[in-house]
């Protein structure tokens, strides 16, 4: 299982960032947002000056593409913790429901 | 005239500012991150040590300094801790419904964006062999 990080920022800046937390997952630049806008995610002007950015959001995605686990969140400050997502993507792997 | 200290006026002062501004720094640790519970309690300490200061210097005046300092304080204080909870229980919460949001079932939409080296990478890249997370992030880093 792959995990990928994607934002707003360009990518000179994920690029310091993921320099500076040793980060090995790739950090994907949306930098126009159309992902973000794509996927609803869109927080307009909630940037540090009120630029277009994503709000936070996880997502599971099986190997077929079909999205299997969503977490949005309702506060900012409260975010998937990796143990929750953990959880949720084994159920939703090998819950039954699914092939 | 030779009257007392108001300690608690200060301690009370000292700890709201402390409970105020030592958010950032416990957002850090998953057990006061997702709610403030520590910064709530040294706000209430400081908040309850600043009444037992004014109760002192209105209720014995002769014994006790901070009549002026102490309101003044107790003012900053509770604008401070207006503030705070206008961010906790209000800002941090306006996030858009995100009702069009792609579903337990659906298909994830596709998508093609640079890695933090440039390279291009396709959803479809990450998918095999058992799936891909994607983490959707402020930013702003």
């Amino acid at each position: 299982m792959k995990v990928v990080a994607i934002s707003v920022d360009p990518v000179e800046t994920n690029h310091l960032h993921a320099q500076r937390m040793h980060y090995t997952f790739p950090v994907l630049s949306d930098a126009g947002a159309a992902t973000i806008r794509r996927y609803d995610l869109l927080h307009p002007h909630a940037g540090p000056n009120q630029e277009d950015i994503s709000r936070p959001a996880e997502f599971y995605v099986d190997q077929n593409g079909v999205v299997r686990w969503v977490n949005l969140t309702d506060n900012i400050a409260v975010r998937a913790r990796p143990e929750q997502a953990l959880t949720a993507i084994d159920s939703a792997r090998h819950g039954g429901i699914w092939p | 005239m030779n009257r007392r200290w108001n300690l608690p006026l200060w301690l009370g002062f000292v700890f709201v500012l402390g409970g105020v501004f030592s958010y950032e720094y416990l957002l850090q640790f998953p057990i006061t991150r997702d709610f403030p519970w520590l910064n709530f309690l040294l706000i209430g300490t400081g908040l309850a040590l600043l009444a037992i200061g004014l109760f002192r210097a209105f209720g014995n005046p002769r014994l006790y300094r901070g009549k002026i300092a102490g309101s003044i304080l107790a003012v900053i204080s509770v604008c401070f801790v207006a503030f705070f909870s206008y961010v906790i229980f209000y800002v941090l919460r306006q996030v858009p419904a995100s009702a069009q949001a792609p579903r337990m079932g659906e298909k994830a939409p596709a998508f093609t964006l640079p890695d933090q080296n440039g390279r291009q990478i396709a959803l479809a890249d990450l998918l095999s062999p058992n799936g891909a997370v994607l983490i959707f992030y402020r930013g702003h880093w």
